[in-house]
């Protein structure tokens, strides 16, 4: 993806007129810029930009979730904000999940609860999960369900997604007290 | 996927953005919560020339409720803040239960209410809710504001009556007169489905008689239908199960549906029948307990 | 052999993460951290990226190919059209069924879909735009969408590429004992009939197929780093279409996004990109967008299905007929071994106690993506099993017999094994009436049939539905069965180290199943080393021994024992470096989890650790050094689990939707390494069939238009509508296998859709419907219960557009 940020292509001169736009972001509470084309995905900055692979693109239309991150602490599915939008703001992602004292108790429940198998979905899971757990502490399962369903999962059939859920809602909520 | 190129610009100020759509001459866009605008430009069946990124608008994100009961939806109050607004709900029920329906979770965090109306998808849901409450969009462009009734709003499958250099700044919802009641219901095959049908219903009612009622349907016609047939068969009646019935069949009735693999034509009326009863008899049920 | 007590040294083998421990799986250390390393992570300096420009017509002569526009593009290095796939004598390919495919159309092409150009460029959106400027003129033909259309006499000839084809038929085949299956029908005192499709479904693993191909021209070594379940079968499959030495490719197929058999063949995509690597001397990524993967990859099912089962008065079958069209799309792409025309069809009604049966099956082509490709399931063993259980149910409700009685009457007996079935194959071992009562148990059947009789009264709709079924696992054996050729047996190669770590490889290839878990277990299990000193590998065909991957449940049944096999072997080792410790004779030495011990004298022994070390530091005069080996396992029978589904739905009669009251699992897959990954395993299956019964199916209009291009329009469950599982288990060890397992990655997928239709056929008994096509959509359902009839899914849908 060099002609779209970094490096200066080969092409140069016949990209003069291609509109480059300085995008400044907090990524896991560290910032970073890039200059981006205005039609580069959210997704592809994170991916390629910032090389942080974790958040993967499993549809192109606003479906599957895999590609969900925390944008001002938010759910949103990044293959469908332009990385431009993200400029001011906030943004975490898979790998900003665990803290400096360890794993984030979603990352232990879904290990311990088995709550994935290929690994594709788990990083918009998880961060789907996260904002539930900040809005919603002590959620029921169907709670859980309802703040999932916009994330598709193929191997695990929910129920240990689910499970890892109320797993580390529990962890969480007996830290806090 | 991959957009074509664009050019794109996030202005501060709304006439900013006015003008920036003016010089855009029909190639620019609006994208505010960018949920269906993003989706179809990877797919290219949208390619805009210039994007004109309204995020940056300062009061857009305004979700007031006025003492009359008005409320009044900001170009930019995503799906997820109706969701959360329990003082719209208890305003208009049916608000409350269409919010948690429309699209999934995720999307609703960035999706819009006045985007849902622009974009104007014959299956969307919210453009059904705000003509079942009588609605108008408001919009602003180079000659002015103007107020345009929800039901002149939308002229085709995704068209609307917006001038080129117009941005729909805020939905607005009249205030009841009356006690309010209502529902929405759509058959979808699984979350963040388009709906197969779709029925919003808002009535208001003075004591046991309907004083107002609009009746709308998603996903059966190439725009959202008014049922005004359905909501005159309830007005100055209690809402008996004849009254009920009545309405359910002219809501069937208005709807027109063509066959697709969400089913065929008379399923879908008869889902718009079943939907329509199951609401209103909801409603007077929950109001005879409550008398 | 002396059986004797262990010593209190022995090993807990829970503790050790050995047979029966539920493990905490090895990968998920990198998955959660959003870690892992899936081919679109893959990234080499110089990389190029492709996009593939597809047909949008189903069936067109290609007129012209005009690219010079795409040329013009800033940053397109390369356009390929199959004109120039020619030169290099690749516009074809074979497939895994021997047939050939496109690689890039240069006649016609066939499907919607169809793979007519790419361009390699800078990014890929700079390769997209390209891909929007070439211009292809069509001639548009007429389009064929099913089998009816295909065999009609004035159908257009699809296949005019191949030599010798007059028609649209890609094969006829057949199997069982005609004469034997007419004599039973002419003594059956009822006969029972049944005819349903089994729509086509596509595997839609949440990362879709891809590669990058990198081409050293200095080295001559191809590096292709690539979505496959089957690294071998790749690298002997280019080795043979694109004619490279075989020990200069590499293919590495790093985690990989899920598979269920959509990532078993070889997609012209991976040819493309190998082909502009070579072409550009620089490395090349290809990541199929999910349209590319719904419209173009291999799909499953896509059958028509009828048959009739002939039965006595008092419940006993006495034989089965039955009749399957399959359509296959434009190219015979079926991943399957290739004695078997329709897959393992003929598996159908093993668990059931039959005389004889007859097959008869045809495929033929249409204007539709190729595929046919064993999703979750072992070989069409899926479409098997859901004619299987909708036939009995069908066959019960005719004889007026309970369904779970007319089961358990016609169940293979637990002292009939091996068991020939009808069609053939050899059984090995079951408990089936035992599984059925422990689900009729769970479910509470006698109560919930009676909570059924009273909702009626109130005009609600309750039914239950069972399915039991006993599948094959674990090809081959090597007499029977290949791919191309190649035989499918397995491999392991276990090395440890001097500190008593080890390093495991096998042929097989995880998608999420956990290899890196399980087979540590099997290991720990055999030679007492914990399973977290033991590193599992795969996928990378540089370091793994030749294996044929992992799809139809074979992993465990081939791969698995071959890991025991080379387990084994290193013990045997072991055993002659701990006499030499002990200094004792090796009759002398025996063997506990993690120790040899002197029989004589047991405190005294040496650990395997100890021994690891002897190996390399050690070793008695004579004996070669080091402790390793390897294992080529091939299965002397299949392997056959078995599942008993039970669901119980409520339909709304009004609306046609229907919900999942509860759903009850039983399965019996022999030994369970893992019970927790088993479990994993078993509900993840069950959610796909769940999938099949309710929404997921790709379906065509009459222009061949593919409905079901996107997760729009292909409906996958989400965790709100999936119902909760409740799994229960009984272990019949598998008598042939050297950890007595028998494999479960699919027994859900392929028994549990008709659970779910029999339970909603079930309610809507009494209201003269026999038959609703899945999937069951509330329109179906609806339209089955207004018209009191049958409703078929078949498509071209119908539409009044």
């Amino acid at each position: 993806m060099t002609s779209l940020f970094e490096e200066v292509p080969a092409t140069a001169d016949a990209d003069a007129d291609v509109p480059v736009r300085r995008v400044t972001v907090t990524l896991n509470g560290e910032r970073r810029a890039a200059d981006v084309e205005p039609r580069l995905l959210l997704a592809h900055l994170l991916r390629q930009g910032f090389r942080l692979t974790g958040t993967h693109t499993g549809c192109d239309t606003t479906n599957c979730g895999a590609c969900t991150v925390l944008v001002d602490g938010l759910p949103v599915k990044s293959c469908t904000m332009l990385a431009v939008q993200a400029d001011g703001h906030d943004v975490t992602t898979v790998e900003g999940l665990a803290g400096p004292s360890g794993l984030h108790p979603l990352q232990e429940g879904f290990k311990d609860e088995h709550g994935l198998q290929c690994g594709f979905c788990t990083p918009g899971m998880m961060l789907a999960a996260k904002a539930l757990l900040e809005e919603n502490p002590d959620p029921t399962e169907d709670e859980v369900r309802f703040a999932l369903s916009g994330n598709l999962c193929r191997c695990t059939g929910y129920q240990n997604i689910v499970k890892a859920v109320l797993w580390a809602a529990k962890r969480m909520n007996g830290s806090e007290q | 996927m991959y957009p074509s190129r664009f050019a794109y610009e996030a202005p501060r100020t709304l006439d900013e953005a006015i003008g920036l759509l003016h010089d855009g001459a029909g190639e620019a866009k609006v994208l505010a919560g960018g949920q269906s605008l993003v989706p179809l430009m990877k797919l290219r069946f949208a390619n805009p020339e210039l994007l004109v990124d309204i995020n940056n608008l300062p009061g857009l994100d305004r979700l007031e409720t006025l003492a009359d009961g008005t409320i009044r939806v900001g170009a930019l109050v995503r799906h997820r803040d109706l969701e959360r607004a329990g003082d719209v709900h208890r305003i208009q029920p049916v608000v409350g239960a269409a919010a948690p329906l429309i699209a999934d979770p995720i999307v609703r965090t960035r999706g819009t209410l006045v985007g849902s109306l622009c974009h104007a998808d014959p299956q969307g849901d919210w453009a059904a809710v705000v003509t079942a409450l009588r609605g108008y969009v408001v919009a602003q462009g180079p000659g002015g504001r103007r107020e345009i009734p929800i039901g002149d709003f939308v002229t085709g499958p995704f068209q609307n009556v917006l001038a080129h250099d117009e941005v729909a700044v805020e939905a607005v919802l009249p205030g009841p007169r009356h006690t309010v009641a209502g529902g929405f219901l759509k058959l979808e095959r699984r979350v963040g489905d388009f709906a197969t049908a779709g029925t919003a219903v808002a009535i208001e009612l003075d004591g046991d008689r309907v004083t107002r009622a609009g009746i709308a349907l998603t996903g059966v016609g190439s725009r959202t239908v008014d049922a005004t047939g359905a909501a005159e068969a309830l007005v100055g009646r209690a809402l008996t199960s004849e009254a009920i019935a009545a309405a359910a069949d002219a809501a069937a009735e208005a709807a027109q549906p063509t066959a697709d693999h969400r089913g065929s034509a008379a399923y879908k009326k008869h889902v718009i029948h079943t939907f329509v009863t199951r609401i209103l008899t909801r409603v007077s049920t929950t109001s005879e307990q409550a008398a | 052999m002396t059986v004797t007590e262990p010593t209190s040294r022995a090993l807990d083998e829970i503790k050790i993460g050995g047979m029966g421990a539920s493990r905490r799986r090895v990968e998920d250390n990198r998955f959660i951290r959003g870690k892992g390393h899936y081919v679109d992570d893959v990234v080499l300096p110089g990389m190029l990226h492709m996009e593939i420009l597809r047909s949008p017509v189903a069936h067109a002569r290609i007129v012209s190919i005009d690219a010079s526009a795409a040329w013009e593009i800033p940053g397109v290095r390369l356009v390929l059209t199959g004109e120039m796939m020619a030169t290099r004598n690749l516009a074809w390919m074979p497939t895994l069924s021997y047939d050939t495919q496109a690689v890039l159309a240069t006649d016609k092409v066939r499907f919607q879909g169809q793979e007519v150009a790419a361009v390699i460029a800078d990014d890929p959106y700079i390769a997209k735009d390209a891909c929007e400027a070439i211009v292809v003129e069509y001639e548009q033909l007429p389009v064929i969408v099913n089998p009816t259309q295909s065999l009609a006499p004035d159908a257009p000839l699809i296949r005019d590429d191949k030599v010798g084809q007059v028609d649209n038929v890609c094969f006829t085949w057949q199997v069982g004992d005609q004469d034997a299956t007419d004599r039973a029908f002419a003594e059956a005192d009822v006969v029972s009939r049944i005819e349903m499709h089994y729509p086509r479904s596509h595997p839609s693993p949440l990362e879709t197929c891809g590669s990058v191909a990198d081409f050293d021209r200095a080295t001559g070594k191809l590096t292709v780093y690539m979505t496959t379940q089957a690294p071998h079968i790749v690298r002997a499959a280019v080795a043979l279409i694109a004619e490279l030495p075989e020990h200069l490719i590499r293919i590495v197929s790093p985690d990989l996004g899920g598979g269920f058999g959509n990532k078993v063949p070889v997609y012209p995509g991976y040819v493309i990109s190998i082909l502009a690597s070579i072409l550009t001397e620089r490395p090349v990524k290809w990541i199929e967008d999910r349209t590319g993967n719904l419209i173009s990859t291999g799909f499953g099912r896509d059958v028509y299905l009828t048959g009739e089962m002939a039965l006595r008065k008092d419940g006993r079958i006495l034989g089965v007929r039955m009749h399957t069209d399959s359509d296959h799309g434009a190219f015979f792409g079926d991943a399957q071994p290739s004695k078997f025309k329709i897959g393992l069809l003929h598996s159908a009604f093993a668990c059931y106690d039959i005389p004889t049966a007859h097959l008869t099956a045809r495929g033929v082509y249409t204007n539709k993506a190729p595929g046919g490709v064993a999703y979750r399931c072992s070989f069409r063993v899926t479409e098997a099993m859901f004619f299987q259980e909708r036939m009995v149910q069908a066959a019960a409700d005719d004889l007026g017999m309970d369904q779970a009685e007319f089961r358990r009457l016609n169940f293979v007996r637990d002292d009939d094994f091996p068991h020939r079935t009808p069609f053939g194959f050899l059984t090995d071992s079951g408990q089936y009436a035992k599984c059925l009562q422990v689900g009729l148990d769970a479910i509470d059947y006698e109560g919930f049939l009676r909570e059924k009789a009273e909702a009626a009264k109130n005009g609600r709709l309750l039914g239950i539905g069972i399915s039991c079924m006993t599948e094959p696992l674990g090809a081959g054996n090597s007499r029977e069965y290949d791919i191309l050729g190649i035989k499918m047996f397995d491999s392991a190669e276990l090395r440890v180290h001097m500190t008593g770590k080890a390093i495991l490889r096998t042929g097989a290839k995880t998608q999420g199943q956990g290899h890196e878990t399980t087979w540590a277990q099997i290991v720990a299990h055999e030679l007492g080393i914990p399973a977290e000193d033991i590193l599992v590998e795969e996928g990378d065909t540089d370091t793994a021994p030749f294996g044929m991957g992992t799809y139809a449940s074979r992993s465990t049944p081939v791969a698995g024992a071959a890991i025991a096999m080379a387990a084994r072997k290193v013990k045997a080792k072991a055993r002659q470096l701990a006499a030499h410790l002990l200094e004792v004779s090796e009759e002398d030495v025996e063997w506990e989890l993690g120790r040899f011990y002197v029989r004589s004298a047991p405190d005294r022994g040496v650990s395997i650790q100890e021994c690891a070390m002897a190996a390399y530091s050690n070793m008695p005069d004579g004996l070669e050094p080091g402790l390793e080996a390897n294992a080529y396992y091939d299965p002397p029978n299949l392997t056959w689990p078995f599942g008993c589904y039970i669901a119980t739905v409520e339909i709304d009669p009004a609306t046609g939707v229907w919900d999942v009251l509860r759903f009850v699992a039983v399965d019996d897959c022999g030994v369970r390494i893992n019970p927790m990954i088993v479990e994993g395993q078993i509900m993840g299956g069950l959610t796909e069939a769940y999938a099949m019964a309710s929404m997921q199916f790709i379906t065509f209009d009459a222009d061949g238009n593919c409905i079901g291009s996107n997760f729009m329009d292909y409906l996958l469950p989400t965790a709100w509508e999936t119902p909760g599982w409740e799994l229960h288990e009984v272990v019949t060890p598998c008598p042939h296998h050297p950890i007595g397992a028998k494999g479960v990655g699919e027994c859900a997928t392929v028994g549990g859709p008709a659970a779910f239709v029999n339970a909603v056929m079930d309610a809507l008994k009494g209201h003269g419907v026999r038959n609703v096509d899945m999937p069951l959509l509330p329109d179906r359902v609806h339209e089955a219960l207004q018209t009191r009839g049958d409703v078929s899914g078949a498509p071209p849908i119908r539409t009044d557009r």
